[in-house]
Protein backbone atom coordinates (compact mmCIF):
# COMPACT_ATOMS: atom_id res chain seq x y z
CA UNK A 1 0.00 0.00 0.00
CA UNK A 2 2.18 2.65 1.27
CA UNK A 3 4.63 2.68 -1.89
CA UNK A 4 2.04 3.46 -4.13
CA UNK A 5 0.55 6.42 -1.76
CA UNK A 6 4.01 7.39 -2.12
CA UNK A 7 4.82 7.53 -5.64
CA UNK A 8 2.61 10.70 -6.90
CA UNK A 9 3.80 13.25 -3.79
CA UNK A 10 7.10 11.50 -4.86
CA UNK A 11 6.87 12.04 -8.46
CA UNK A 12 5.08 15.86 -8.00
CA UNK A 13 7.99 17.00 -5.77
CA UNK A 14 10.58 15.58 -8.56
CA UNK A 15 9.13 17.34 -11.22
CA UNK A 16 8.39 20.66 -8.87
CA UNK A 17 12.39 20.82 -8.30
CA UNK A 18 13.20 20.07 -11.58
CA UNK A 19 11.32 22.35 -13.02
CA UNK A 20 12.66 25.14 -10.21
CA UNK A 21 15.96 24.37 -11.82
CA UNK A 22 15.42 25.02 -15.35
CA UNK A 23 13.18 28.02 -15.06
CA UNK A 24 15.71 30.06 -12.24
CA UNK A 25 14.00 33.07 -13.93
CA UNK A 26 15.91 36.05 -15.30
CA UNK A 27 18.79 34.79 -13.65
CA UNK A 28 22.67 34.55 -14.10
CA UNK A 29 25.22 31.28 -12.93
CA UNK A 30 28.34 32.13 -11.88
CA UNK A 31 30.81 30.08 -11.33
CA UNK A 32 32.96 30.58 -8.34
CA UNK A 33 35.84 29.32 -6.29
CA UNK A 34 35.91 30.59 -2.51
CA UNK A 35 39.35 29.11 -1.55
CA UNK A 36 40.91 32.47 -2.99
CA UNK A 37 41.25 35.16 -0.89
CA UNK A 38 40.77 38.24 -0.46
CA UNK A 39 39.20 37.56 -4.09
CA UNK A 40 36.74 34.60 -3.41
CA UNK A 41 36.51 32.95 0.39
CA UNK A 42 34.16 31.02 2.46
CA UNK A 43 32.90 32.27 6.22
CA UNK A 44 32.55 29.57 8.62
CA UNK A 45 28.48 30.11 8.01
CA UNK A 46 29.07 29.13 4.34
CA UNK A 47 28.66 32.76 3.07
CA UNK A 48 30.72 33.70 0.37
CA UNK A 49 32.69 36.99 0.46
CA UNK A 50 35.54 39.01 -1.15
CA UNK A 51 36.26 40.75 -4.50
CA UNK A 52 35.42 38.16 -7.15
CA UNK A 53 32.24 38.15 -5.39
CA UNK A 54 31.01 41.69 -5.07
CA UNK A 55 32.01 42.03 -8.47
CA UNK A 56 30.07 39.55 -9.74
CA UNK A 57 26.65 41.00 -7.48
CA UNK A 58 27.55 44.25 -8.86
CA UNK A 59 27.56 42.98 -12.71
CA UNK A 60 24.48 41.18 -12.23
CA UNK A 61 22.89 44.39 -10.62
CA UNK A 62 23.82 45.95 -13.73
CA UNK A 63 22.55 43.25 -16.15
CA UNK A 64 19.24 43.33 -14.37
CA UNK A 65 19.69 39.84 -13.45
CA UNK A 66 19.70 37.83 -10.50
CA UNK A 67 22.78 36.61 -9.62
CA UNK A 68 23.41 32.72 -8.59
CA UNK A 69 26.43 31.55 -7.34
CA UNK A 70 28.13 27.96 -7.98
CA UNK A 71 30.63 26.96 -6.06
CA UNK A 72 32.96 24.82 -8.19
CA UNK A 73 36.57 23.38 -7.73
CA UNK A 74 39.29 25.14 -9.71
CA UNK A 75 40.28 22.61 -11.42
CA UNK A 76 37.01 21.54 -13.28
CA UNK A 77 36.00 25.46 -13.69
CA UNK A 78 35.94 25.16 -17.17
CA UNK A 79 34.23 22.09 -17.79
CA UNK A 80 31.82 22.78 -15.72
CA UNK A 81 31.42 25.91 -17.45
CA UNK A 82 31.56 23.95 -20.56
CA UNK A 83 29.02 21.23 -19.10
CA UNK A 84 26.42 24.25 -18.37
CA UNK A 85 27.05 24.21 -14.57
CA UNK A 86 26.92 27.91 -14.93
CA UNK A 87 26.94 30.81 -17.52
CA UNK A 88 29.76 32.31 -16.43
CA UNK A 89 33.27 32.11 -14.84
CA UNK A 90 33.78 34.67 -12.09
CA UNK A 91 37.15 33.48 -10.50
CA UNK A 92 40.41 35.54 -11.17
CA UNK A 93 40.84 33.43 -14.32
CA UNK A 94 43.53 35.02 -16.45
CA UNK A 95 42.67 35.03 -20.03
CA UNK A 96 45.16 32.68 -21.91
CA UNK A 97 45.83 31.87 -25.23
CA UNK A 98 45.59 27.90 -23.90
CA UNK A 99 42.42 28.52 -22.56
CA UNK A 100 40.83 30.90 -25.41
CA UNK A 101 41.01 27.71 -27.53
CA UNK A 102 37.81 26.06 -25.06
CA UNK A 103 36.34 29.29 -24.06
CA UNK A 104 35.49 32.96 -24.73
CA UNK A 105 37.04 36.08 -22.45
CA UNK A 106 35.11 39.27 -21.50
CA UNK A 107 37.94 41.89 -21.54
CA UNK A 108 39.94 41.88 -17.71
CA UNK A 109 38.81 43.25 -14.38
CA UNK A 110 41.81 43.01 -12.81
CA UNK A 111 45.80 42.44 -13.67
CA UNK A 112 48.41 41.60 -10.77
CA UNK A 113 51.35 40.03 -11.52
CA UNK A 114 52.40 36.02 -10.56
CA UNK A 115 55.44 35.72 -8.19
CA UNK A 116 57.51 33.69 -6.46
CA UNK A 117 57.21 33.54 -2.39
CA UNK A 118 59.76 31.78 -0.34
CA UNK A 119 61.75 31.69 3.40
CA UNK A 120 63.08 35.18 3.76
CA UNK A 121 66.80 34.86 2.32
CA UNK A 122 66.30 31.27 1.34
CA UNK A 123 69.34 30.66 0.33
CA UNK A 124 68.87 30.52 -3.58
CA UNK A 125 67.91 32.83 -6.31
CA UNK A 126 64.18 32.90 -8.63
CA UNK A 127 66.31 31.50 -11.80
CA UNK A 128 66.11 28.20 -14.00
CA UNK A 129 69.36 27.17 -12.07
CA UNK A 130 68.80 28.66 -8.42
CA UNK A 131 65.67 26.73 -8.20
CA UNK A 132 67.35 23.41 -9.49
CA UNK A 133 66.04 20.65 -7.29
CA UNK A 134 63.75 22.70 -5.46
CA UNK A 135 60.25 21.88 -4.42
CA UNK A 136 57.78 24.31 -6.07
CA UNK A 137 54.06 24.44 -5.37
CA UNK A 138 51.52 25.60 -7.60
CA UNK A 139 47.77 25.02 -7.85
CA UNK A 140 46.76 22.51 -10.18
CA UNK A 141 45.37 24.11 -13.75
CA UNK A 142 46.71 27.87 -12.83
CA UNK A 143 48.38 29.89 -15.27
CA UNK A 144 51.29 29.73 -12.43
CA UNK A 145 51.56 25.45 -13.61
CA UNK A 146 51.95 26.73 -16.65
CA UNK A 147 54.56 28.60 -15.57
CA UNK A 148 56.29 27.04 -13.20
CA UNK A 149 56.73 23.85 -15.64
CA UNK A 150 58.04 26.13 -18.34
CA UNK A 151 60.71 28.47 -16.52
CA UNK A 152 61.84 25.67 -13.98
CA UNK A 153 62.57 22.73 -15.46
CA UNK A 154 64.90 20.99 -13.34
CA UNK A 155 62.88 21.71 -10.14
CA UNK A 156 60.24 19.42 -8.94
CA UNK A 157 56.48 20.92 -9.22
CA UNK A 158 54.05 20.19 -6.62
CA UNK A 159 50.27 20.35 -7.91
CA UNK A 160 47.58 20.98 -5.70
CA UNK A 161 44.01 21.32 -5.52
CA UNK A 162 43.49 24.74 -3.61
CA UNK A 163 45.77 28.01 -3.19
CA UNK A 164 45.30 27.31 0.52
CA UNK A 165 46.38 24.05 0.90
CA UNK A 166 49.84 25.44 -1.59
CA UNK A 167 50.06 27.98 1.25
CA UNK A 168 50.07 25.21 4.18
CA UNK A 169 52.72 23.39 2.83
CA UNK A 170 55.00 25.89 2.26
CA UNK A 171 54.73 27.37 5.41
CA UNK A 172 55.41 23.74 7.24
CA UNK A 173 58.22 23.77 5.11
CA UNK A 174 57.13 20.77 2.84
CA UNK A 175 58.39 23.60 -0.17
CA UNK A 176 61.15 25.63 -0.88
CA UNK A 177 58.94 28.03 -2.69
CA UNK A 178 55.30 28.75 -4.51
CA UNK A 179 54.39 30.24 -7.55
CA UNK A 180 51.11 32.73 -7.00
CA UNK A 181 49.10 35.58 -8.16
CA UNK A 182 51.26 38.64 -6.33
CA UNK A 183 48.36 39.95 -4.63
CA UNK A 184 46.61 37.06 -3.53
CA UNK A 185 50.08 36.03 -1.61
CA UNK A 186 50.20 39.24 0.03
CA UNK A 187 46.96 39.63 1.50
CA UNK A 188 46.10 35.79 1.44
CA UNK A 189 49.52 34.75 3.08
CA UNK A 190 52.41 36.81 3.43
CA UNK A 191 50.03 39.24 5.44
CA UNK A 192 48.68 36.21 7.91
CA UNK A 193 50.68 35.19 10.99
CA UNK A 194 51.10 32.01 9.09
CA UNK A 195 53.12 34.15 6.14
CA UNK A 196 56.23 35.35 9.15
CA UNK A 197 58.96 34.91 7.86
CA UNK A 198 58.26 34.38 4.36
CA UNK A 199 58.44 36.76 1.43
CA UNK A 200 58.69 37.86 -2.46
CA UNK A 201 61.62 35.90 -4.16
CA UNK A 202 62.77 37.76 -7.16
CA UNK A 203 60.26 40.08 -9.06
CA UNK A 204 56.99 39.88 -11.31
CA UNK A 205 56.92 36.80 -13.68
CA UNK A 206 57.48 37.95 -17.54
CA UNK A 207 55.38 34.84 -19.29
CA UNK A 208 52.71 36.53 -21.46
CA UNK A 209 52.43 33.46 -23.31
CA UNK A 210 51.16 31.59 -19.94
CA UNK A 211 50.24 33.72 -17.98
CA UNK A 212 48.06 36.21 -20.18
CA UNK A 213 46.56 39.61 -19.93
CA UNK A 214 44.88 40.06 -16.46
CA UNK A 215 41.89 38.50 -15.61
CA UNK A 216 38.35 38.34 -17.30
CA UNK A 217 35.24 36.44 -17.04
CA UNK A 218 34.90 33.20 -19.06
CA UNK A 219 31.98 32.04 -21.16
CA UNK A 220 30.63 29.81 -23.48
CA UNK A 221 32.05 30.16 -27.35
CA UNK A 222 28.62 31.05 -28.54
CA UNK A 223 27.23 32.81 -25.82
CA UNK A 224 28.53 36.56 -27.30
CA UNK A 225 25.59 38.61 -26.35
CA UNK A 226 26.45 37.47 -22.43
CA UNK A 227 30.49 38.00 -23.24
CA UNK A 228 29.49 41.57 -24.69
CA UNK A 229 27.12 42.89 -22.24
CA UNK A 230 29.81 41.57 -19.30
CA UNK A 231 32.39 43.29 -20.74
CA UNK A 232 30.53 46.59 -21.29
CA UNK A 233 28.96 45.89 -17.52
CA UNK A 234 33.05 45.84 -16.89
CA UNK A 235 33.63 49.20 -18.73
CA UNK A 236 30.98 50.49 -16.89
CA UNK A 237 31.97 49.50 -13.56
CA UNK A 238 35.62 50.97 -13.75
CA UNK A 239 34.05 54.19 -15.58
CA UNK A 240 31.61 55.28 -12.70
CA UNK A 241 34.15 55.19 -10.28
CA UNK A 242 31.92 51.78 -8.44
CA UNK A 243 35.38 50.27 -9.00
CA UNK A 244 37.36 52.11 -7.00
CA UNK A 245 34.92 51.15 -4.31
CA UNK A 246 35.40 48.01 -4.66
CA UNK A 247 38.94 47.65 -5.07
CA UNK A 248 39.91 50.29 -2.18
CA UNK A 249 37.38 47.51 0.02
CA UNK A 250 40.32 44.91 0.15
CA UNK A 251 43.41 46.33 -1.57
CA UNK A 252 46.01 49.48 -1.11
CA UNK A 253 46.88 49.53 -4.66
CA UNK A 254 44.35 49.68 -7.80
CA UNK A 255 44.72 46.27 -9.20
CA UNK A 256 43.48 47.16 -12.34
CA UNK A 257 46.72 47.55 -13.95
CA UNK A 258 48.08 48.79 -16.74
CA UNK B 1 52.63 4.72 -54.44
CA UNK B 2 50.79 2.76 -51.67
CA UNK B 3 53.29 3.92 -49.35
CA UNK B 4 52.72 7.65 -50.06
CA UNK B 5 48.58 7.83 -49.73
CA UNK B 6 48.80 5.65 -46.63
CA UNK B 7 48.10 6.95 -44.10
CA UNK B 8 50.35 6.24 -40.34
CA UNK B 9 48.38 5.13 -37.31
CA UNK B 10 49.22 8.33 -35.92
CA UNK B 11 47.94 10.76 -38.80
CA UNK B 12 44.80 8.78 -38.44
CA UNK B 13 44.52 9.29 -34.56
CA UNK B 14 45.03 12.94 -34.82
CA UNK B 15 42.22 13.09 -37.29
CA UNK B 16 39.89 11.41 -35.07
CA UNK B 17 40.95 13.19 -32.44
CA UNK B 18 40.35 16.47 -34.29
CA UNK B 19 37.36 15.88 -36.50
CA UNK B 20 35.21 13.02 -35.21
CA UNK B 21 35.74 12.58 -31.53
CA UNK B 22 35.28 14.37 -28.30
CA UNK B 23 38.16 12.85 -26.70
CA UNK B 24 41.75 14.04 -27.64
CA UNK B 25 44.07 10.10 -28.00
CA UNK B 26 46.71 12.16 -29.43
CA UNK B 27 47.52 14.24 -26.12
CA UNK B 28 46.50 10.74 -24.22
CA UNK B 29 49.41 9.06 -26.39
CA UNK B 30 51.61 11.91 -26.07
CA UNK B 31 51.54 11.56 -22.10
CA UNK B 32 51.43 8.06 -21.82
CA UNK B 33 54.73 8.05 -20.18
CA UNK B 34 53.90 9.85 -17.75
CA UNK B 35 50.89 7.72 -17.15
CA UNK B 36 53.24 4.48 -16.86
CA UNK B 37 55.20 6.35 -14.48
CA UNK B 38 52.05 6.91 -12.27
CA UNK B 39 51.17 3.17 -12.14
CA UNK B 40 54.60 2.79 -10.70
CA UNK B 41 53.82 5.10 -7.83
CA UNK B 42 50.45 3.61 -7.43
CA UNK B 43 51.72 0.01 -7.37
CA UNK B 44 54.77 0.93 -5.32
CA UNK B 45 53.03 2.37 -2.03
CA UNK B 46 49.87 0.04 -2.58
CA UNK B 47 52.23 -3.05 -2.67
CA UNK B 48 54.86 -2.45 0.10
CA UNK B 49 51.50 -1.08 2.52
CA UNK B 50 49.67 -4.40 1.55
CA UNK B 51 53.32 -6.41 2.15
CA UNK B 52 53.95 -4.38 5.62
CA UNK B 53 50.41 -3.91 6.87
CA UNK B 54 49.93 -7.96 6.11
CA UNK B 55 52.66 -9.22 8.18
CA UNK B 56 51.46 -6.82 10.80
CA UNK B 57 48.22 -8.32 10.23
CA UNK B 58 49.30 -11.79 11.53
CA UNK B 59 50.32 -11.64 15.03
CA UNK B 60 47.46 -8.73 15.42
CA UNK B 61 45.21 -11.41 13.90
CA UNK B 62 46.33 -14.29 16.28
CA UNK B 63 46.43 -12.12 19.32
CA UNK B 64 42.42 -11.82 18.78
CA UNK B 65 41.65 -15.12 17.87
CA UNK B 66 43.11 -16.10 21.30
CA UNK B 67 41.29 -13.29 23.23
CA UNK B 68 45.05 -12.58 24.60
CA UNK B 69 44.27 -10.39 27.47
CA UNK B 70 45.01 -6.76 27.13
CA UNK B 71 45.94 -7.10 24.12
CA UNK B 72 42.34 -8.13 22.95
CA UNK B 73 41.03 -4.82 23.56
CA UNK B 74 43.78 -2.65 21.86
CA UNK B 75 43.92 -4.26 18.82
CA UNK B 76 39.72 -3.95 18.36
CA UNK B 77 40.26 -0.14 19.32
CA UNK B 78 42.83 0.14 16.66
CA UNK B 79 41.02 -2.30 13.72
CA UNK B 80 37.61 -0.29 15.24
CA UNK B 81 39.21 3.47 14.30
CA UNK B 82 40.87 2.54 10.67
CA UNK B 83 37.98 0.64 9.40
CA UNK B 84 35.27 2.96 10.86
CA UNK B 85 36.87 6.05 9.41
CA UNK B 86 37.58 6.76 5.51
CA UNK B 87 40.79 6.54 4.02
CA UNK B 88 40.90 9.58 2.66
CA UNK B 89 40.65 11.54 6.15
CA UNK B 90 43.21 8.99 7.90
CA UNK B 91 45.26 9.94 5.49
CA UNK B 92 44.76 13.39 5.68
CA UNK B 93 45.71 13.36 9.26
CA UNK B 94 49.06 11.86 8.69
CA UNK B 95 49.73 14.34 5.80
CA UNK B 96 47.86 18.16 6.99
CA UNK B 97 47.22 16.96 10.56
CA UNK B 98 50.47 16.36 11.89
CA UNK B 99 52.09 19.09 10.48
CA UNK B 100 50.03 21.59 12.63
CA UNK B 101 52.38 20.77 15.69
CA UNK B 102 54.85 22.55 16.15
CA UNK B 103 56.93 19.87 18.18
CA UNK B 104 56.16 17.01 15.06
CA UNK B 105 58.18 19.55 12.78
CA UNK B 106 60.67 19.91 15.22
CA UNK B 107 61.07 16.18 16.20
CA UNK B 108 63.78 14.32 14.08
CA UNK B 109 61.42 12.05 12.26
CA UNK B 110 60.04 15.24 10.48
CA UNK B 111 62.61 15.92 7.88
CA UNK B 112 63.14 11.87 6.58
CA UNK B 113 59.80 10.83 7.00
CA UNK B 114 56.61 12.86 8.21
CA UNK B 115 57.40 15.82 5.87
CA UNK B 116 57.58 13.62 3.23
CA UNK B 117 53.94 12.82 1.25
CA UNK B 118 55.17 9.72 0.43
CA UNK B 119 55.89 8.80 4.13
CA UNK B 120 52.59 10.29 5.34
CA UNK B 121 50.27 8.02 2.78
CA UNK B 122 52.75 4.63 3.49
CA UNK B 123 51.74 5.15 6.78
CA UNK B 124 48.40 5.71 6.71
CA UNK B 125 47.72 2.81 4.14
CA UNK B 126 49.87 0.33 5.86
CA UNK B 127 47.87 0.58 9.21
CA UNK B 128 44.40 0.83 7.26
CA UNK B 129 45.31 -2.16 5.35
CA UNK B 130 46.37 -3.89 8.53
CA UNK B 131 43.21 -2.99 10.51
CA UNK B 132 40.83 -4.93 7.70
CA UNK B 133 43.26 -7.82 7.16
CA UNK B 134 43.54 -8.44 10.78
CA UNK B 135 39.97 -8.97 11.70
CA UNK B 136 39.37 -11.28 7.95
CA UNK B 137 42.22 -13.26 9.12
CA UNK B 138 40.97 -13.61 12.98
CA UNK B 139 37.47 -14.91 11.27
CA UNK B 140 39.79 -17.56 9.40
CA UNK B 141 41.12 -18.62 12.04
CA UNK B 142 38.70 -18.84 14.43
CA UNK B 143 36.71 -20.41 11.80
CA UNK B 144 39.22 -23.89 11.26
CA UNK B 145 37.48 -26.70 11.87
CA UNK B 146 37.96 -28.59 15.17
CA UNK B 147 38.26 -32.12 13.71
CA UNK B 148 41.98 -30.18 12.56
CA UNK B 149 43.00 -29.25 15.61
CA UNK B 150 42.06 -32.38 17.48
CA UNK B 151 43.69 -34.62 14.82
CA UNK B 152 46.86 -32.35 15.27
CA UNK B 153 46.61 -32.63 19.51
CA UNK B 154 46.16 -36.30 18.88
CA UNK B 155 49.83 -36.30 17.35
CA UNK B 156 51.39 -34.61 20.29
CA UNK B 157 51.74 -30.89 18.56
CA UNK B 158 52.58 -28.65 20.79
CA UNK B 159 50.42 -25.15 20.67
CA UNK B 160 53.25 -23.32 18.66
CA UNK B 161 54.16 -26.00 15.82
CA UNK B 162 50.01 -26.52 15.90
CA UNK B 163 49.53 -23.19 15.19
CA UNK B 164 52.67 -23.10 12.70
CA UNK B 165 51.94 -26.57 10.92
CA UNK B 166 47.90 -26.60 10.78
CA UNK B 167 45.98 -23.19 12.13
CA UNK B 168 47.91 -20.79 9.71
CA UNK B 169 48.53 -22.31 6.75
CA UNK B 170 44.58 -23.56 7.30
CA UNK B 171 43.45 -20.09 7.77
CA UNK B 172 45.43 -18.34 5.25
CA UNK B 173 43.76 -20.36 2.33
CA UNK B 174 40.78 -19.47 3.59
CA UNK B 175 41.02 -15.65 4.02
CA UNK B 176 42.48 -15.55 -0.07
CA UNK B 177 39.22 -14.79 -1.47
CA UNK B 178 38.62 -12.04 1.03
CA UNK B 179 42.15 -10.67 0.44
CA UNK B 180 41.94 -10.91 -3.19
CA UNK B 181 39.16 -8.08 -2.40
CA UNK B 182 41.21 -5.95 0.01
CA UNK B 183 44.18 -5.80 -2.73
CA UNK B 184 41.82 -4.36 -4.99
CA UNK B 185 40.19 -2.01 -2.80
CA UNK B 186 43.22 -1.10 -1.63
CA UNK B 187 44.15 -0.50 -5.16
CA UNK B 188 41.34 1.39 -5.42
CA UNK B 189 41.38 3.71 -2.75
CA UNK B 190 44.93 4.70 -3.52
CA UNK B 191 43.66 7.27 -5.57
CA UNK B 192 43.81 9.21 -2.41
CA UNK B 193 47.72 9.83 -3.20
CA UNK B 194 46.71 12.35 -5.87
CA UNK B 195 44.59 14.72 -3.07
CA UNK B 196 48.13 14.40 -1.36
CA UNK B 197 50.35 15.78 -3.93
CA UNK B 198 51.77 12.30 -4.85
CA UNK B 199 51.44 11.86 -8.80
CA UNK B 200 49.79 8.42 -8.59
CA UNK B 201 47.39 7.15 -11.57
CA UNK B 202 45.42 9.60 -11.16
CA UNK B 203 46.99 12.51 -9.71
CA UNK B 204 48.74 12.37 -13.53
CA UNK B 205 45.42 12.28 -15.08
CA UNK B 206 44.30 15.17 -12.78
CA UNK B 207 47.95 16.93 -14.11
CA UNK B 208 46.68 16.13 -17.84
CA UNK B 209 43.12 17.91 -17.13
CA UNK B 210 44.52 20.64 -15.57
CA UNK B 211 47.58 21.22 -17.56
CA UNK B 212 44.92 21.20 -20.83
CA UNK B 213 41.69 22.07 -19.10
CA UNK B 214 40.29 19.29 -20.29
CA UNK B 215 37.22 17.52 -18.42
CA UNK B 216 37.79 13.81 -19.02
CA UNK B 217 40.38 12.53 -21.15
CA UNK B 218 42.45 12.02 -18.26
CA UNK B 219 39.93 10.34 -15.76
CA UNK B 220 39.08 7.93 -18.71
CA UNK B 221 43.05 6.94 -19.33
CA UNK B 222 43.48 6.66 -15.37
CA UNK B 223 39.99 4.79 -15.16
CA UNK B 224 41.78 2.37 -18.18
CA UNK B 225 44.67 2.13 -16.18
CA UNK B 226 42.95 1.16 -12.43
CA UNK B 227 40.80 -1.58 -14.89
CA UNK B 228 44.04 -3.01 -16.51
CA UNK B 229 45.48 -3.55 -12.80
CA UNK B 230 42.14 -4.75 -11.31
CA UNK B 231 41.97 -7.32 -14.45
CA UNK B 232 45.74 -8.55 -13.47
CA UNK B 233 45.44 -9.13 -10.14
CA UNK B 234 42.07 -10.88 -10.11
CA UNK B 235 43.52 -13.25 -12.56
CA UNK B 236 46.45 -13.60 -10.61
CA UNK B 237 44.29 -14.09 -7.26
CA UNK B 238 42.32 -16.81 -9.19
CA UNK B 239 45.18 -18.48 -10.30
CA UNK B 240 46.10 -18.94 -6.93
CA UNK B 241 43.03 -19.86 -5.19
CA UNK B 242 43.08 -22.91 -8.14
CA UNK B 243 46.79 -23.99 -6.48
CA UNK B 244 45.83 -23.31 -2.52
CA UNK B 245 42.18 -23.96 -2.39
CA UNK B 246 42.05 -27.25 -4.84
CA UNK B 247 41.35 -29.45 -2.04
CA UNK B 248 38.04 -27.54 -1.10
CA UNK B 249 36.65 -28.13 -4.67
CA UNK B 250 33.40 -30.57 -5.12
CA UNK B 251 34.97 -33.55 -5.98
CA UNK B 252 33.27 -35.77 -8.71
CA UNK B 253 31.64 -38.52 -7.33
CA UNK B 254 33.15 -42.07 -7.87
CA UNK B 255 30.19 -43.86 -9.30
CA UNK B 256 30.34 -47.94 -9.91
CA UNK B 257 28.86 -48.50 -13.00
Amino acid sequence: MPLKKLLLPLLTTIFMLSSAVTYAGDSLRVGVEGAYPPFSWKEADGTLKGFDIDFAHEVCKRLNKECVLVEQEWDGMIPALLARKFDTIIASMSITEERKKKVDFTVKYYNTPAMLVAKKNPGFDDTADGLKYKRVGVQRATTHQCSAEKLYPDAEIVLYATQEEVWQDLSTGRLDAQLSDSLQALEGFLKLDAGKGFDFLGGAIDDPQCQGIGAGFAVRKKDTTLRDALSKAIGDIRADGTYKTLNDKYFEIDVYGS
Amino acid sequence: MANTSERTFWDYLADVSENHSPIDFVLIADHLDKFLYGTLVTLEITVLSLLIGGVLAIPLAIARAQRQRGLNGAILSFTYFFRGTPLLVQTYLFYYGLAQFEFIRESFLWAPILSKAWWCALIAFTLNTAAYTTEFLRGAIENTPRGEIEAARACGMSRLTLLWRIILPSAFRRALPAYSNEVIFMLHSSVVLSTITIQDILGVGRWLNGRYYLAYEGFITAMIFYMILVFIISRGFRWWENRWLAHLRPRPLLSTQ
